[in-house]
């Protein structure tokens, strides 16, 4: 069975904690592990951060969309902001890597979330912004459907 | 949900006792407590109690990394105890285990630090 779903709400920090439980509520239909969840939970937090601290500076004015595609137990997801965008995509995947050291960043975003999902692509162009497509199968469904 | 946490001050030990969840929002406010509880007290070593943290991102390794660095300069040690499984996979992913030691409870890491609890 296919189903999705959209988001769209403002790039303020409080909504890291709505991002990741809208998301996790969702993909909730497909029976995951309490791991898998986690997962989910942690890398959307990941790429909502990235979204308002890198792409918009903290600017509280701008929009992040997120929309979730779920696929006989296959979720796609695709976190996107319209900011600054990245210069160099693999120097900002670099494990440790940040560009803002002054904010206590440990640069471990990126690689959380490589760790966590199956596939992992960041899309960036300077001043038109960042999208991270993100795909992870679940384990119980690989089961049922293989 | 968010984040609430206590802190306590055991002879040179400063106590961190967090519940809830850390995330950049969260973490903001926490690192800026924290260093003033930290500075206002002349503590040496700091003992991290996670036993009641439900959700941890990267933010909260980089608070973690932040208080370190600070507790290095005072010349003590940083102990994380009551660890859940998912917040020990993302220390050991970010490598914080080599710089911060682990411990099973509070009360054992107190003793580790040369405290009686």
């Amino acid at each position: 069975m296919k189903n999705e779903m959209f988001i769209e709400f403002s790039s303020v920090s409080e909504n890291e904690s709505f991002a990741r439980v809208t998301v996790a509520a969702f993909v909730a239909q497909l029976d995951p592990t309490m791991d898998e969840l986690t997962e989910i939970k942690t890398v959307v937090s990941e790429a909502v951060t990235n979204a308002i601290i890198h792409g918009y500076n903290n600017e509280p004015n701008h929009k992040i969309e997120i929309s979730c595609v779920l696929n006989d137990g296959e979720i796609d997801l695709v976190i996107k902001d319209f900011g600054i965008g990245i210069e160099d995509v693999n120097e900002a995947r670099q494990p440790l890597y940040t560009s803002k050291p002054d904010l206590e960043r440990s640069g471990m975003g990126f690689t959380i979330i490589e760790n966590f999902m199956d596939s992992v692509e960041v899309i960036s162009k300077p001043e038109v912004g960042t999208t991270v497509h993100m795909k992870k199968q679940l384990t119980n469904s690989k089961t049922v459907y293989n | 949900m968010g984040l609430n946490y206590t802190f306590s001050v055991k002879e040179d030990v400063l106590i961190v006792r967090l519940a809830g969840e850390i995330d950049h929002h969260e973490s903001e406010n926490l690192r800026d407590v924290w260093k003033e509880t930290m500075y206002a007290n002349s503590v040496k070593h700091v003992i991290l109690n996670m036993e009641s943290v439900s959700f941890m991102d990267s933010s909260g390794l980089g608070v973690v990394l932040g208080r370190y660095k600070e507790v290095l300069q005072l010349g003590g040690e940083m102990v994380v105890c009551s660890v859940s499984p998912s917040i020990k996979r993302l220390f050991e992913m970010s490598g914080l285990f080599k710089i911060v030691r682990l411990e099973e409870s509070e009360e054992y890491a107190l003793e580790t630090l040369g405290v009686a609890s």
